[in-house]
């Protein structure tokens, strides 16, 4: 049980649940407490730290994850619900010691101060290319305001997406399809 | 959080089985509501019965010639939905104005209807509130109520409904399809939600074992002089301080029917079918608009902090209906409004 959660009254029947995931690549045999959300599973339980817990309530994206190929908010997933699922965290984007496109664009500009929110932004940046809606630096930004930067990095985050969707963008959008 | 128990049902008749076999149990979809309130302790449910491995997941043909959205299709998939998209611009339009990429793909259609208030002292256990803890008190009415009501509130509750994609649904007459213990029924969308009266704790008149399997919408034609129109704090993932869904058909300059609903302003999606009769026929222009601007405000009431709210709606509206209009609808991507 993590003690981040505090658990409130004990008002029903607590039952651990096997499950299967596919984490990064891996196929993992796992049994979880139903009320462990899928942040709380990968980072106090598998020690994927990389996916980072901002608010914990939906509104920063610093959680961001893929889960079979779409971004979404792991703090408001339940890990049960997800039995079955394919996961990708930062962790899972490179290929061996070759980083992702994204990994490596944000790196070359400078898209980042304090890193914080960094593994969400580029996740989501992931799934942004893959759904493979966001042809201008203003759709950029619009698909991309579920993640917020308290350095305010934006700028540079944008400009890094571009890159990344002028080159590789076709390519990765395919991948996905 | 609290502890749970949590059943995994395959179809509709065991997930409703399955609600009614514990007086708190919830079902849970995309779950970026419940387990947001399930964190705040405001909801404690003992039981979760997750259906989202019910097929209720397509958007098909309806009899009539309509659309039926199934309850779990999420909301990005419908809103970037081709036929929704082509016919019903105006829904796809205040999806898109709604939360983040990531939640939109999480969240569900029967989700998003029930989702609660974002009243803040209905999510802070500390303090007194009508709708959380029926009898307790409004802390709003007289605290902090700049996101708040001024249409339909009652002495008990002034909280809004912080849906945008249901004030779409209520300006283009969907209906919602339910399944309960005592078989399917039909409630449209202008009875689905209600206003707080002397019972806030009541979001909706769906009952507590009712599942919503689908969304259906009309086999109607607002795909060519429509816009959705939302204002906030910021320009993206923020809650409507108000919104205005319109829609217009025009024939020869003058307008044939109109449909109009507010968000961010009441307990509901506010439509008021005596403004739409009052635009029949009518030149589509915004000398029009302001009669009616002033004729949905007649009995709009601010609270304090949420006073402005009044004068930015009966804008808000003008400039939608002016948008719908002039056929170019507010975009949601570029949020400067034109
Ligand atoms: C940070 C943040 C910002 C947001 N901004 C916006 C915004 O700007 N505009 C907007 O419109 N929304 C916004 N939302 C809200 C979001 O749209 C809702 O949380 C979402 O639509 C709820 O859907 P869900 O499937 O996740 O519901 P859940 O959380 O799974 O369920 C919500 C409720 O509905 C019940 N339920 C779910 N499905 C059914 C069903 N089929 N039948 C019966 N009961 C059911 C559950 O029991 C629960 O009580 C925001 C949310 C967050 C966290
Ligand atoms: S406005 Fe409604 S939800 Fe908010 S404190 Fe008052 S009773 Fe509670
Ligand atoms: S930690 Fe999940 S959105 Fe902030
Ligand atoms: S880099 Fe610090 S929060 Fe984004």
């Amino acid at each position: 049980m993590n003690s981040i959660l505090k658990p409130g009254p004990n008002t029903g029947a607590a039952q651990a649940i096997p499950i299967t995931l596919t984490i990064n690549g891996e196929v993992r045999h796992l049994t979880v407490e139903p009320w462990t959300s899928l942040l709380d599973l990968l980072r106090d339980e598998l020690d994927l730290t990389g996916t980072k817990k901002g608010c914990d309530h939906g509104q920063c994206g610093a959680c961001t994850v893929l889960i079979d190929d779409r971004r979404v908010n792991s703090c408001l997933t339940l890990a049960v619900m997800k039995d079955g699922a394919s996961i990708t965290t930062v962790e899972g984007l490179s290929q061996g010691d070759e980083l992702h496109p994204m990994q490596d664009a944000f790196i070359e500009h400078d898209a980042f101060q304090c890193g914080y929110c960094t593994p969400g932004q580029i996740c989501s940046a992931v799934g942004l290319i893959k759904e493979g809606r966001a042809h201008s630096a203003e759709e950029i930004r619009e698909m991309m305001s579920g993640n917020l930067c308290r350095c305010g990095c934006y700028v540079n985050i944008v400009t890094a997406i571009e890159q990344v969707i002028e080159s590789d963008g076709a390519r990765i959008k395919e991948a996905a399809e | 959080m609290n502890r749970f128990s949590y059943a995994r049902p395959t179809d509709v008749a065991e997930a409703v089985r399955e609600v009614g076999s514990d007086p708190s149990a919830r079902f849970i979809a995309g779950g970026t509501n419940l387990i947001d309130l399930m964190k705040y302790n405001v909801e404690r449910p003992t039981r979760l019965v997750d259906i989202t491995r019910l097929p209720l997941t397509t958007i098909d043909k309806a009899d009539g010639g309509g659309l039926r959205i199934g309850a779990l299709v999420p909301n990005s998939d419908l809103a970037y939905d081709d036929q929704v998209q082509a016919r019903y611009p105006l829904l796809s339009d205040a999806i898109l104005a709604g939360a983040s990429p990531q939640l939109r793909n999480m969240a569900s259609t029967g989700g998003n209807l029930l989702q609660r208030t974002r009243c803040l002292y209905f999510y802070d256990t500390a303090t007194p509130c009508n709708k959380r803890e029926p009898g307790s008190g409004c802390s709003a009415i007289e605290g902090v109520n700049r996101i708040h009501a001024i249409l339909g509130t009652s002495s008990k509750c002034i909280a809004t409904h912080p849906s945008d994609m249901c004030v779409g649904l209520a300006a283009l007459n969907a209906k919602v399809h339910v399944a309960g213990p005592s078989g399917e029924r039909v409630i449209a969308m202008a009875d689905f939600h209600r206003l707080p009266g002397d019972q806030p704790e009541r979001d909706t008149n769906l009952g507590p074992q009712e599942l919503i399997v689908a969304v259906e919408l009309p086999d109607e034609d607002f795909s060519k002089n429509y816009s959705y129109l939302k204002l906030r704090d910021r320009l993206s993932y923020a809650f409507a301080l108000v919104s205005v869904a319109a829609a217009l058909k025009i024939d020869g300059g003058k307008i044939a029917e109109a449909r109009m609903a507010l968000g961010g302003v009441a307990h509901k999606p506010w439509r008021d079918t005596t403004a739409e009769d009052m635009l029949r026929g009518k030149p589509a222009e915004e000398a029009s608009f302001k009669p009616v601007a002033d004729h949905i405000l007649r009995d709009a009431r601010g609270f304090g902090h949420n006073d402005f709210k009044i004068d930015l709606a009966r804008r808000a509206i003008v400039r939608a209906l002016s948008q719908a209009a002039a056929g170019t609808p507010q975009t949601q991507t570029d949020k400067r409004i034109k």
